[in-house]
Protein backbone atom coordinates (compact mmCIF):
# COMPACT_ATOMS: atom_id res chain seq x y z
CA UNK A 1 0.00 0.00 0.00
CA UNK A 2 1.10 3.54 -0.23
CA UNK A 3 0.12 7.14 -0.31
CA UNK A 4 -2.49 7.54 -2.96
CA UNK A 5 -1.83 10.89 -4.58
CA UNK A 6 -4.74 12.97 -5.69
CA UNK A 7 -4.73 12.24 -9.37
CA UNK A 8 -5.35 15.28 -11.52
CA UNK A 9 -8.56 15.20 -13.45
CA UNK A 10 -8.16 14.10 -17.04
CA UNK A 11 -7.57 17.63 -18.24
CA UNK A 12 -4.89 16.38 -20.61
CA UNK A 13 -7.00 13.83 -22.40
CA UNK A 14 -9.07 15.41 -25.06
CA UNK A 15 -11.17 12.33 -25.45
CA UNK A 16 -13.33 10.40 -23.11
CA UNK A 17 -12.94 6.71 -23.75
CA UNK A 18 -10.91 4.05 -25.45
CA UNK A 19 -13.25 1.66 -27.24
CA UNK A 20 -11.83 -1.76 -28.05
CA UNK A 21 -14.17 -3.97 -29.98
CA UNK A 22 -12.28 -6.51 -32.03
CA UNK A 23 -11.37 -10.07 -32.74
CA UNK A 24 -7.86 -11.28 -33.34
CA UNK A 25 -6.98 -14.86 -34.16
CA UNK A 26 -3.47 -16.28 -34.17
CA UNK A 27 -2.35 -19.85 -34.75
CA UNK A 28 -2.58 -20.90 -31.12
CA UNK A 29 -4.46 -18.07 -29.53
CA UNK A 30 -7.53 -15.90 -29.98
CA UNK A 31 -8.49 -12.59 -28.42
CA UNK A 32 -12.04 -11.29 -28.47
CA UNK A 33 -12.73 -8.03 -26.67
CA UNK A 34 -15.62 -5.65 -26.52
CA UNK A 35 -15.01 -3.11 -23.84
CA UNK A 36 -14.77 0.61 -23.33
CA UNK A 37 -12.49 2.10 -20.70
CA UNK A 38 -12.55 5.76 -19.66
CA UNK A 39 -9.43 7.61 -20.72
CA UNK A 40 -8.37 8.86 -17.36
CA UNK A 41 -6.31 7.51 -14.52
CA UNK A 42 -4.86 4.03 -14.57
CA UNK A 43 -6.65 1.00 -15.92
CA UNK A 44 -4.97 -2.29 -15.07
CA UNK A 45 -5.15 -5.05 -17.64
CA UNK A 46 -4.91 -8.07 -15.43
CA UNK A 47 -4.83 -11.79 -16.04
CA UNK A 48 -2.72 -14.91 -16.00
CA UNK A 49 0.11 -15.25 -18.49
CA UNK A 50 -1.28 -16.23 -21.87
CA UNK A 51 -4.60 -14.52 -21.19
CA UNK A 52 -4.00 -11.96 -23.93
CA UNK A 53 -2.96 -8.89 -21.94
CA UNK A 54 0.05 -7.98 -24.04
CA UNK A 55 -1.74 -8.76 -27.30
CA UNK A 56 -4.54 -6.40 -26.29
CA UNK A 57 -2.02 -3.65 -25.59
CA UNK A 58 -0.20 -4.30 -28.86
CA UNK A 59 -3.44 -4.10 -30.80
CA UNK A 60 -4.15 -0.70 -29.26
CA UNK A 61 -0.63 0.46 -30.19
CA UNK A 62 -0.99 -0.85 -33.73
CA UNK A 63 1.64 -3.60 -33.50
CA UNK A 64 -0.97 -6.32 -33.95
CA UNK A 65 -3.71 -6.02 -36.52
CA UNK A 66 -7.11 -7.38 -35.46
CA UNK A 67 -8.89 -9.56 -38.00
CA UNK A 68 -12.05 -7.61 -37.51
CA UNK A 69 -13.39 -4.76 -35.41
CA UNK A 70 -12.47 -1.32 -34.22
CA UNK A 71 -10.11 0.52 -31.91
CA UNK A 72 -11.29 4.05 -31.23
CA UNK A 73 -9.59 6.52 -28.91
CA UNK A 74 -12.05 9.31 -28.22
CA UNK A 75 -12.79 10.84 -31.58
CA UNK A 76 -9.84 9.18 -33.35
CA UNK A 77 -10.43 5.90 -35.11
CA UNK A 78 -7.15 4.01 -34.99
CA UNK A 79 -8.42 0.83 -36.52
CA UNK A 80 -11.62 -0.10 -38.29
CA UNK A 81 -11.80 -3.18 -40.47
CA UNK A 82 -15.08 -1.98 -42.01
CA UNK A 83 -13.49 1.15 -43.49
CA UNK A 84 -10.00 -0.36 -43.88
CA UNK A 85 -8.64 2.18 -41.42
CA UNK A 86 -5.34 1.21 -39.86
CA UNK A 87 -3.41 4.19 -38.52
CA UNK A 88 0.28 3.24 -38.40
CA UNK A 89 1.75 2.98 -34.89
CA UNK A 90 3.87 6.11 -35.16
CA UNK A 91 0.79 8.25 -35.79
CA UNK A 92 -1.32 6.84 -32.95
CA UNK A 93 0.10 8.94 -30.12
CA UNK A 94 0.15 5.80 -27.99
CA UNK A 95 3.27 5.64 -25.85
CA UNK A 96 4.20 1.99 -25.48
CA UNK A 97 6.66 1.02 -22.79
CA UNK A 98 8.06 -2.44 -23.40
CA UNK A 99 8.77 -4.98 -20.74
CA UNK A 100 12.33 -5.33 -22.08
CA UNK A 101 12.64 -1.50 -22.36
CA UNK A 102 14.17 -1.57 -25.87
CA UNK A 103 16.44 1.38 -25.18
CA UNK A 104 18.55 2.20 -28.22
CA UNK A 105 22.02 0.80 -27.49
CA UNK A 106 23.77 3.12 -29.95
CA UNK A 107 22.62 6.19 -28.02
CA UNK A 108 23.36 7.20 -24.44
CA UNK A 109 20.54 8.00 -22.04
CA UNK A 110 20.37 11.64 -23.11
CA UNK A 111 20.29 10.50 -26.75
CA UNK A 112 17.41 8.13 -26.05
CA UNK A 113 15.46 10.92 -24.39
CA UNK A 114 16.25 13.33 -27.23
CA UNK A 115 15.02 10.80 -29.80
CA UNK A 116 11.60 10.96 -28.13
CA UNK A 117 11.59 14.67 -27.28
CA UNK A 118 12.32 15.64 -30.90
CA UNK A 119 9.16 13.85 -31.96
CA UNK A 120 6.89 14.93 -29.10
CA UNK A 121 3.31 15.76 -29.87
CA UNK A 122 3.02 19.51 -30.16
CA UNK A 123 -0.35 19.77 -28.48
CA UNK A 124 0.13 17.40 -25.59
CA UNK A 125 1.58 17.79 -22.24
CA UNK A 126 2.05 20.75 -20.04
CA UNK A 127 5.41 19.29 -19.10
CA UNK A 128 8.86 19.31 -20.66
CA UNK A 129 12.11 17.38 -20.61
CA UNK A 130 13.26 18.98 -17.38
CA UNK A 131 10.06 17.92 -15.60
CA UNK A 132 10.47 14.32 -16.73
CA UNK A 133 14.18 14.23 -15.87
CA UNK A 134 13.40 15.55 -12.39
CA UNK A 135 10.38 13.32 -11.74
CA UNK A 136 12.31 10.16 -12.64
CA UNK A 137 15.65 11.35 -11.24
CA UNK A 138 17.41 10.82 -14.56
CA UNK A 139 19.97 13.61 -14.24
CA UNK A 140 22.79 11.35 -12.95
CA UNK A 141 22.18 8.87 -15.78
CA UNK A 142 22.17 11.21 -18.77
CA UNK A 143 25.74 10.54 -19.92
CA UNK A 144 25.61 6.79 -19.28
CA UNK A 145 25.58 4.19 -22.05
CA UNK A 146 22.37 2.18 -21.89
CA UNK A 147 24.36 -1.05 -21.56
CA UNK A 148 25.74 0.04 -18.20
CA UNK A 149 22.35 0.71 -16.59
CA UNK A 150 20.78 -1.55 -13.99
CA UNK A 151 17.35 -3.07 -14.61
CA UNK A 152 15.55 -0.45 -12.56
CA UNK A 153 17.47 2.39 -14.20
CA UNK A 154 16.60 1.05 -17.64
CA UNK A 155 12.91 1.05 -16.71
CA UNK A 156 13.13 4.64 -15.48
CA UNK A 157 14.81 5.78 -18.70
CA UNK A 158 12.29 3.86 -20.81
CA UNK A 159 9.38 5.45 -18.95
CA UNK A 160 10.94 8.90 -19.29
CA UNK A 161 11.54 8.35 -22.99
CA UNK A 162 7.94 7.31 -23.53
CA UNK A 163 6.57 10.23 -21.49
CA UNK A 164 8.64 12.69 -23.55
CA UNK A 165 6.64 11.92 -26.70
CA UNK A 166 3.67 13.36 -24.75
CA UNK A 167 1.43 10.44 -25.66
CA UNK A 168 -2.34 10.60 -25.38
CA UNK A 169 -2.34 7.25 -23.74
CA UNK A 170 0.41 5.33 -21.97
CA UNK A 171 0.60 1.60 -22.62
CA UNK A 172 2.77 -0.06 -19.99
CA UNK A 173 3.50 -3.72 -20.65
CA UNK A 174 4.47 -5.25 -17.30
CA UNK A 175 7.14 -2.61 -16.67
CA UNK A 176 8.20 -4.26 -13.43
CA UNK A 177 7.97 -7.93 -14.34
CA UNK A 178 11.63 -8.29 -15.29
CA UNK A 179 12.85 -6.81 -12.01
CA UNK A 180 13.71 -8.54 -8.78
CA UNK A 181 11.55 -7.74 -5.83
CA UNK A 182 14.06 -5.31 -4.32
CA UNK A 183 14.54 -3.37 -7.57
CA UNK A 184 10.76 -3.22 -7.91
CA UNK A 185 10.53 -1.44 -4.59
CA UNK A 186 13.09 1.08 -5.88
CA UNK A 187 11.21 1.96 -9.02
CA UNK A 188 7.61 1.77 -7.77
CA UNK A 189 7.62 5.25 -6.21
CA UNK A 190 8.96 6.74 -9.47
CA UNK A 191 6.34 4.99 -11.54
CA UNK A 192 3.56 5.94 -9.18
CA UNK A 193 4.79 9.53 -8.96
CA UNK A 194 5.10 9.88 -12.73
CA UNK A 195 1.66 8.42 -13.40
CA UNK A 196 0.00 10.91 -11.09
CA UNK A 197 2.30 13.83 -11.89
CA UNK A 198 1.82 13.73 -15.66
CA UNK A 199 -1.77 12.53 -15.58
CA UNK A 200 -1.67 10.61 -18.85
CA UNK A 201 -4.40 7.98 -19.19
CA UNK A 202 -2.70 4.64 -18.76
CA UNK A 203 -3.32 1.01 -19.59
CA UNK A 204 -1.13 -0.99 -17.26
CA UNK A 205 -0.58 -4.66 -17.99
CA UNK A 206 0.25 -6.69 -14.92
CA UNK A 207 -0.10 -10.10 -13.43
CA UNK A 208 0.81 -8.88 -9.98
CA UNK A 209 -2.30 -8.12 -7.97
CA UNK A 210 -0.37 -6.00 -5.48
CA UNK A 211 0.79 -3.66 -8.24
CA UNK A 212 -2.75 -3.45 -9.54
CA UNK A 213 -4.17 -2.69 -6.11
CA UNK A 214 -1.56 -0.01 -5.63
CA UNK A 215 -1.94 1.92 -8.89
CA UNK A 216 -5.06 1.09 -10.69
CA UNK A 217 -8.31 2.98 -10.53
CA UNK A 218 -9.95 0.37 -12.71
CA UNK A 219 -9.32 -3.22 -13.62
CA UNK A 220 -9.90 -5.09 -16.81
CA UNK A 221 -9.73 -8.80 -16.11
CA UNK A 222 -8.76 -11.01 -19.03
CA UNK A 223 -9.06 -14.74 -19.06
CA UNK A 224 -8.19 -16.97 -22.02
CA UNK A 225 -8.50 -14.14 -24.52
CA UNK A 226 -11.84 -12.86 -23.23
CA UNK A 227 -12.76 -9.92 -21.01
CA UNK A 228 -14.14 -11.55 -17.91
CA UNK A 229 -15.01 -8.40 -16.01
CA UNK A 230 -14.05 -4.79 -15.63
CA UNK A 231 -14.77 -2.12 -13.08
CA UNK A 232 -13.33 -0.09 -10.22
CA UNK A 233 -10.44 -1.88 -8.52
CA UNK A 234 -11.92 -2.22 -5.00
CA UNK A 235 -15.11 -3.83 -6.24
CA UNK A 236 -13.20 -6.12 -8.58
CA UNK A 237 -10.95 -7.30 -5.79
CA UNK A 238 -13.92 -8.14 -3.58
CA UNK A 239 -15.77 -10.18 -6.15
CA UNK A 240 -15.47 -13.80 -5.18
CA UNK A 241 -16.62 -15.06 -8.58
CA UNK A 242 -13.53 -13.54 -10.21
CA UNK A 243 -11.07 -15.11 -7.88
CA UNK A 244 -10.30 -18.19 -9.93
CA UNK A 245 -9.04 -15.84 -12.62
CA UNK A 246 -7.08 -13.74 -10.17
CA UNK A 247 -5.14 -16.61 -8.70
CA UNK A 248 -5.69 -18.95 -5.85
CA UNK A 249 -4.03 -16.99 -3.09
CA UNK A 250 -4.80 -13.53 -4.24
CA UNK A 251 -8.32 -13.17 -2.90
CA UNK A 252 -8.67 -10.30 -0.48
CA UNK A 253 -9.94 -6.80 0.00
CA UNK A 254 -8.70 -3.35 -0.85
CA UNK A 255 -9.43 -0.82 1.88
CA UNK A 256 -9.13 2.94 1.78
CA UNK A 257 -7.54 4.38 4.91
CA UNK A 258 -5.95 7.42 6.43
CA UNK A 259 -2.54 7.65 8.10
CA UNK A 260 -3.03 8.26 11.83
CA UNK A 261 0.50 8.33 13.21
CA UNK A 262 3.85 6.70 12.76
CA UNK A 263 6.62 5.41 14.96
CA UNK A 264 10.01 6.03 13.36
CA UNK A 265 11.82 3.88 15.93
CA UNK A 266 9.72 0.81 15.26
CA UNK A 267 9.23 1.74 11.60
CA UNK A 268 5.50 1.31 11.90
CA UNK A 269 2.59 3.38 10.65
CA UNK A 270 -0.94 3.20 12.00
CA UNK A 271 -3.75 3.56 9.53
CA UNK A 272 -7.37 4.26 10.31
CA UNK A 273 -9.65 2.12 8.20
CA UNK A 274 -13.24 3.08 8.89
CA UNK A 275 -12.79 3.09 12.68
CA UNK A 276 -10.31 0.23 12.96
CA UNK A 277 -6.62 0.86 13.50
CA UNK A 278 -4.23 -1.25 11.50
CA UNK A 279 -0.45 -1.25 11.98
CA UNK A 280 1.53 -1.57 8.77
CA UNK A 281 5.20 -1.22 7.83
CA UNK A 282 6.37 2.40 7.73
CA UNK A 283 4.80 4.55 5.04
CA UNK A 284 6.54 7.73 4.06
CA UNK A 285 4.40 10.77 3.43
CA UNK A 286 2.31 13.21 5.41
CA UNK A 287 -0.06 12.32 8.26
CA UNK A 288 -3.69 12.33 7.23
CA UNK A 289 -2.67 11.05 3.82
CA UNK A 290 -4.97 8.67 2.02
CA UNK A 291 -3.60 5.19 1.58
CA UNK A 292 -4.85 1.96 0.10
CA UNK A 293 -4.35 -1.21 2.05
CA UNK A 294 -4.63 -4.50 0.32
CA UNK A 295 -5.28 -7.33 2.73
CA UNK A 296 -5.11 -10.78 1.21
CA UNK A 297 -7.53 -13.37 2.53
CA UNK A 298 -4.68 -15.80 3.10
CA UNK A 299 -3.01 -13.32 5.46
CA UNK A 300 -6.02 -13.08 7.75
CA UNK A 301 -6.63 -15.59 10.54
CA UNK A 302 -9.71 -15.74 12.78
CA UNK A 303 -9.98 -16.34 16.52
CA UNK A 304 -13.13 -16.83 18.58
CA UNK A 305 -11.67 -15.01 21.62
CA UNK A 306 -9.04 -12.28 21.92
CA UNK A 307 -5.71 -14.06 21.84
CA UNK A 308 -3.04 -13.33 24.47
CA UNK A 309 0.72 -13.45 24.08
CA UNK A 310 0.66 -13.29 20.33
CA UNK A 311 3.03 -11.60 17.91
CA UNK A 312 0.31 -10.45 15.56
CA UNK A 313 -0.14 -6.65 15.86
CA UNK A 314 -3.58 -6.32 14.41
CA UNK A 315 -6.40 -7.95 16.34
CA UNK A 316 -9.64 -6.57 14.99
CA UNK A 317 -13.01 -7.43 16.59
CA UNK A 318 -15.85 -8.13 14.20
CA UNK A 319 -18.76 -10.32 13.25
CA UNK A 320 -18.62 -13.29 10.95
CA UNK A 321 -21.00 -12.58 8.09
CA UNK A 322 -20.74 -15.58 5.82
CA UNK A 323 -18.76 -18.69 5.03
CA UNK A 324 -18.45 -19.87 1.45
CA UNK A 325 -16.59 -22.86 0.04
CA UNK A 326 -13.19 -21.89 -1.31
CA UNK A 327 -12.05 -22.62 -4.85
CA UNK A 328 -10.16 -25.67 -3.67
CA UNK A 329 -11.49 -28.54 -1.54
CA UNK A 330 -10.72 -28.13 2.14
CA UNK A 331 -10.73 -24.32 2.10
CA UNK A 332 -13.39 -21.87 3.22
CA UNK A 333 -13.68 -18.13 2.51
CA UNK A 334 -14.96 -16.09 5.45
CA UNK A 335 -16.33 -12.56 5.24
CA UNK A 336 -16.02 -10.55 8.47
CA UNK A 337 -17.72 -7.25 9.26
CA UNK A 338 -15.40 -4.87 11.17
CA UNK A 339 -16.47 -1.39 12.33
CA UNK A 340 -17.44 -0.19 8.91
CA UNK A 341 -15.40 -2.25 6.43
CA UNK A 342 -15.37 -5.92 5.59
CA UNK A 343 -12.40 -8.19 5.46
CA UNK A 344 -11.89 -11.62 3.93
CA UNK A 345 -10.20 -14.56 5.51
CA UNK A 346 -9.16 -17.83 3.98
CA UNK A 347 -9.45 -20.73 6.38
CA UNK A 348 -9.14 -24.47 6.27
CA UNK A 349 -12.30 -26.48 6.61
CA UNK A 350 -10.64 -28.21 9.55
CA UNK A 351 -10.29 -24.89 11.41
CA UNK A 352 -13.88 -23.92 10.71
CA UNK A 353 -15.14 -27.20 12.14
CA UNK A 354 -12.86 -27.19 15.15
CA UNK A 355 -13.81 -23.61 16.14
CA UNK A 356 -17.46 -24.20 15.28
CA UNK A 357 -17.52 -21.06 13.15
CA UNK A 358 -20.92 -19.96 11.93
CA UNK A 359 -22.39 -16.72 10.55
CA UNK A 360 -23.35 -14.24 13.26
CA UNK A 361 -20.53 -15.22 15.64
CA UNK A 362 -18.23 -12.63 17.16
CA UNK A 363 -14.68 -13.18 15.99
CA UNK A 364 -11.30 -11.47 15.97
CA UNK A 365 -9.55 -10.98 12.67
CA UNK A 366 -5.77 -11.32 13.00
CA UNK A 367 -3.57 -9.62 10.42
CA UNK A 368 0.21 -9.78 10.57
CA UNK A 369 1.87 -6.43 9.97
CA UNK A 370 4.54 -8.07 7.87
CA UNK A 371 1.91 -9.43 5.49
CA UNK A 372 1.60 -6.04 3.84
CA UNK A 373 3.52 -5.86 0.64
CA UNK A 374 5.93 -3.24 -0.56
CA UNK B 1 56.13 -1.34 -62.75
CA UNK B 2 53.03 -0.05 -64.47
CA UNK B 3 50.72 1.48 -61.88
CA UNK B 4 47.84 1.95 -64.33
CA UNK B 5 46.02 -1.31 -63.49
CA UNK B 6 46.31 -0.63 -59.75
CA UNK B 7 44.63 2.77 -59.92
CA UNK B 8 42.04 1.50 -62.36
CA UNK B 9 41.22 -1.39 -60.03
CA UNK B 10 40.89 0.87 -56.98
CA UNK B 11 38.69 3.27 -58.95
CA UNK B 12 36.45 0.45 -60.16
CA UNK B 13 36.14 -1.04 -56.66
CA UNK B 14 35.35 2.35 -55.12
CA UNK B 15 32.71 3.28 -57.68
CA UNK B 16 31.16 -0.18 -57.41
CA UNK B 17 31.07 -0.11 -53.62
CA UNK B 18 29.51 3.35 -53.43
CA UNK B 19 27.01 2.43 -56.14
CA UNK B 20 26.04 -0.79 -54.41
CA UNK B 21 25.67 0.97 -51.04
CA UNK B 22 23.03 3.15 -52.67
CA UNK B 23 21.37 0.35 -54.64
CA UNK B 24 21.88 -2.61 -52.33
CA UNK B 25 20.84 -1.06 -49.02
CA UNK B 26 17.18 -0.54 -49.98
CA UNK B 27 17.05 -4.03 -51.48
CA UNK B 28 18.56 -5.56 -48.34
CA UNK B 29 16.20 -3.57 -46.13
CA UNK B 30 13.21 -4.66 -48.15
CA UNK B 31 14.34 -8.29 -48.01
CA UNK B 32 14.82 -8.13 -44.26
CA UNK B 33 11.49 -6.49 -43.44
CA UNK B 34 9.09 -7.71 -46.10
CA UNK B 35 6.38 -10.31 -45.65
CA UNK B 36 5.82 -10.41 -49.41
CA UNK B 37 5.57 -13.73 -51.20
CA UNK B 38 7.96 -12.39 -53.82
CA UNK B 39 10.78 -12.42 -51.28
CA UNK B 40 12.27 -15.84 -52.23
CA UNK B 41 12.32 -14.84 -55.88
CA UNK B 42 14.10 -11.55 -55.18
CA UNK B 43 16.47 -13.35 -52.83
CA UNK B 44 17.30 -15.89 -55.51
CA UNK B 45 17.94 -13.20 -58.11
CA UNK B 46 20.31 -11.31 -55.85
CA UNK B 47 22.16 -14.52 -54.99
CA UNK B 48 22.54 -15.73 -58.59
CA UNK B 49 25.92 -14.06 -59.18
CA UNK B 50 27.28 -16.16 -56.30
CA UNK B 51 26.53 -19.48 -57.91
CA UNK B 52 26.86 -18.78 -61.64
CA UNK B 53 30.23 -19.36 -63.29
CA UNK B 54 31.72 -15.91 -64.06
CA UNK B 55 31.81 -16.88 -67.74
CA UNK B 56 28.04 -17.39 -67.82
CA UNK B 57 27.48 -14.04 -66.14
CA UNK B 58 30.07 -12.43 -68.41
CA UNK B 59 28.55 -13.92 -71.53
CA UNK B 60 25.04 -12.63 -70.81
CA UNK B 61 26.35 -9.26 -69.70
CA UNK B 62 28.27 -9.05 -72.96
CA UNK B 63 25.07 -9.82 -74.86
CA UNK B 64 22.98 -7.45 -72.75
CA UNK B 65 25.43 -4.55 -72.86
CA UNK B 66 26.52 -4.89 -76.49
CA UNK B 67 25.81 -2.00 -78.89
CA UNK B 68 23.07 -4.05 -80.60
CA UNK B 69 21.14 -4.66 -77.37
CA UNK B 70 18.53 -2.15 -76.11
CA UNK B 71 20.63 -1.23 -73.05
CA UNK B 72 23.91 -1.02 -74.94
CA UNK B 73 22.30 0.80 -77.85
CA UNK B 74 20.68 3.36 -75.57
CA UNK B 75 24.02 3.97 -73.83
CA UNK B 76 25.75 4.37 -77.17
CA UNK B 77 23.12 6.94 -78.23
CA UNK B 78 23.47 8.78 -74.96
CA UNK B 79 27.22 8.89 -74.52
CA UNK B 80 28.67 7.98 -77.88
CA UNK B 81 30.56 5.18 -76.18
CA UNK B 82 29.87 1.44 -76.12
CA UNK B 83 29.23 -0.25 -72.79
CA UNK B 84 31.26 -3.29 -73.73
CA UNK B 85 35.04 -3.07 -73.52
CA UNK B 86 34.80 0.23 -71.61
CA UNK B 87 35.21 1.32 -68.00
CA UNK B 88 31.49 2.20 -67.76
CA UNK B 89 30.64 -1.33 -68.87
CA UNK B 90 32.96 -2.73 -66.21
CA UNK B 91 31.16 -0.67 -63.56
CA UNK B 92 27.77 -2.01 -64.69
CA UNK B 93 29.10 -5.58 -64.68
CA UNK B 94 30.70 -5.11 -61.26
CA UNK B 95 27.47 -3.73 -59.80
CA UNK B 96 25.78 -6.95 -60.83
CA UNK B 97 28.38 -9.54 -59.92
CA UNK B 98 29.17 -7.93 -56.56
CA UNK B 99 25.50 -7.38 -55.64
CA UNK B 100 25.20 -10.39 -53.31
CA UNK B 101 28.28 -9.32 -51.38
CA UNK B 102 26.54 -6.07 -50.47
CA UNK B 103 22.96 -7.33 -50.08
CA UNK B 104 23.48 -10.50 -48.08
CA UNK B 105 25.48 -9.13 -45.11
CA UNK B 106 23.21 -6.10 -44.93
CA UNK B 107 20.03 -8.15 -45.10
CA UNK B 108 21.17 -10.46 -42.33
CA UNK B 109 22.25 -7.49 -40.22
CA UNK B 110 18.84 -5.85 -40.63
CA UNK B 111 17.10 -9.15 -40.02
CA UNK B 112 19.07 -9.72 -36.83
CA UNK B 113 17.59 -6.53 -35.40
CA UNK B 114 14.16 -8.16 -35.20
CA UNK B 115 11.00 -6.14 -34.72
CA UNK B 116 12.03 -4.72 -31.36
CA UNK B 117 13.89 -1.57 -32.36
CA UNK B 118 11.35 -0.79 -35.08
CA UNK B 119 8.41 -1.05 -32.70
CA UNK B 120 10.31 1.02 -30.15
CA UNK B 121 10.99 3.70 -32.77
CA UNK B 122 7.36 3.70 -33.92
CA UNK B 123 6.12 4.00 -30.34
CA UNK B 124 8.33 7.10 -30.07
CA UNK B 125 6.54 8.54 -33.08
CA UNK B 126 9.41 7.95 -35.53
CA UNK B 127 8.30 7.34 -39.11
CA UNK B 128 9.54 4.18 -40.86
CA UNK B 129 12.13 6.29 -42.72
CA UNK B 130 13.35 7.89 -39.49
CA UNK B 131 13.49 4.45 -37.88
CA UNK B 132 15.66 3.26 -40.76
CA UNK B 133 18.05 6.21 -40.76
CA UNK B 134 18.37 6.79 -37.02
CA UNK B 135 17.95 3.27 -35.63
CA UNK B 136 18.42 0.49 -38.18
CA UNK B 137 21.50 1.92 -39.90
CA UNK B 138 23.52 2.77 -36.77
CA UNK B 139 22.56 -0.55 -35.17
CA UNK B 140 23.77 -2.38 -38.28
CA UNK B 141 27.20 -0.76 -38.35
CA UNK B 142 28.98 -4.12 -38.31
CA UNK B 143 26.87 -5.37 -41.18
CA UNK B 144 27.76 -2.28 -43.22
CA UNK B 145 31.45 -2.72 -42.51
CA UNK B 146 31.33 -6.37 -43.60
CA UNK B 147 29.29 -5.57 -46.70
CA UNK B 148 31.56 -2.73 -47.78
CA UNK B 149 34.74 -4.75 -47.32
CA UNK B 150 33.37 -7.84 -49.06
CA UNK B 151 32.08 -5.81 -52.00
CA UNK B 152 35.28 -3.85 -52.36
CA UNK B 153 37.61 -6.84 -52.17
CA UNK B 154 35.42 -9.05 -54.32
CA UNK B 155 35.35 -6.39 -57.02
CA UNK B 156 39.14 -6.19 -56.88
CA UNK B 157 39.44 -9.95 -57.20
CA UNK B 158 36.98 -10.64 -60.01
CA UNK B 159 38.55 -11.91 -63.21
CA UNK B 160 36.25 -13.89 -65.49
CA UNK B 161 33.42 -11.40 -65.87
CA UNK B 162 35.87 -8.53 -66.31
CA UNK B 163 37.76 -10.35 -69.03
CA UNK B 164 34.60 -11.16 -70.98
CA UNK B 165 32.89 -7.79 -70.67
CA UNK B 166 35.91 -5.51 -70.59
CA UNK B 167 38.71 -7.31 -72.32
CA UNK B 168 42.18 -6.01 -71.71
CA UNK B 169 42.44 -2.36 -72.70
CA UNK B 170 45.15 -0.43 -70.84
CA UNK B 171 43.75 2.51 -68.89
CA UNK B 172 40.20 1.45 -69.66
CA UNK B 173 39.55 -2.12 -68.60
CA UNK B 174 42.92 -3.54 -67.72
CA UNK B 175 42.54 -4.13 -63.97
CA UNK B 176 45.06 -5.87 -61.71
CA UNK B 177 43.68 -9.37 -62.08
CA UNK B 178 43.81 -9.10 -65.90
CA UNK B 179 47.28 -7.59 -65.79
CA UNK B 180 48.54 -10.50 -63.65
CA UNK B 181 47.05 -13.00 -66.09
CA UNK B 182 48.71 -11.27 -69.01
CA UNK B 183 52.07 -11.09 -67.25
CA UNK B 184 51.92 -14.82 -66.58
CA UNK B 185 50.86 -15.61 -70.14
CA UNK B 186 53.81 -13.64 -71.44
CA UNK B 187 56.13 -15.22 -68.87
CA UNK B 188 56.90 -11.90 -67.16
CA UNK B 189 56.90 -13.46 -63.72
CA UNK B 190 58.61 -10.54 -61.95
CA UNK B 191 55.73 -8.18 -62.82
CA UNK B 192 53.18 -10.87 -61.99
CA UNK B 193 54.87 -11.32 -58.61
CA UNK B 194 54.82 -7.59 -57.87
CA UNK B 195 51.11 -7.26 -58.53
CA UNK B 196 50.17 -10.54 -56.86
CA UNK B 197 52.20 -9.88 -53.73
CA UNK B 198 50.69 -6.42 -53.66
CA UNK B 199 47.18 -7.91 -53.70
CA UNK B 200 48.04 -10.39 -50.96
CA UNK B 201 49.44 -7.64 -48.75
CA UNK B 202 46.54 -5.32 -49.49
CA UNK B 203 43.92 -7.98 -48.71
CA UNK B 204 45.71 -8.89 -45.49
CA UNK B 205 45.85 -5.27 -44.33
CA UNK B 206 42.17 -4.74 -45.12
CA UNK B 207 41.18 -7.81 -43.13
CA UNK B 208 43.32 -6.74 -40.15
CA UNK B 209 41.66 -3.36 -40.28
CA UNK B 210 38.19 -4.93 -40.41
CA UNK B 211 38.80 -7.21 -37.45
CA UNK B 212 40.29 -4.33 -35.48
CA UNK B 213 37.27 -2.16 -36.26
CA UNK B 214 34.90 -4.98 -35.38
CA UNK B 215 36.35 -5.09 -31.89
CA UNK B 216 35.55 -1.42 -31.51
CA UNK B 217 31.85 -1.95 -32.09
CA UNK B 218 30.25 -3.34 -28.96
CA UNK B 219 28.61 -6.66 -29.84
CA UNK B 220 25.06 -5.37 -29.15
CA UNK B 221 25.55 -2.71 -31.82
CA UNK B 222 24.61 -4.76 -34.82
Amino acid sequence: MSVDPCRPASSLSDFAALAMDFRLQRADFGLVVRVEVPLEGVTAVFGASGSGKTTLLRAVAGFERPDQGRVVAGTDTWFDSATHTDVPPHRRAAGFMFQDTRLFPHLDVAGNLAFAARRARADGGGFDRADVVTALDLEPLLRRRTGSLSGGERQRVALGRTLLTRPRILLLDEPLAALERERKADILPYLEGALSRFGIPTLYVSHDIDEVARFADRMLLLSAGRVQAHGPTPQMLERLDLQPAMGRFEAGVLLAGRVLRRDPRLHLTWVDVGGDEIAVPEITGAGGAEVRLRIRARDVALATCRPEGISIRNVLPGTLLELTPGDAPGFVEALVQLHSVRIRSRLTLAAVEELGLAPGMSVFALVKTVSFGV
Amino acid sequence: MDHGPVWLTLLLATVTTVGLLLLGTPVAYWLARTKSRAKPVVEAVTALPLVLPPTVLGFYLLVALGPLSPVGGFWLELTGEALTFSFSGLVVASLIYSLPFMVQPLASAFEALGDGPFEAAASLRASPLAAFVHVAVPLSARGFLTAIVLTFTHTIGEFGVVLMVGGNIPGETRVVSIAIYEHVETLRYAEAHALSAGLVLFSFLVLVLVYALNRRFPPHVG
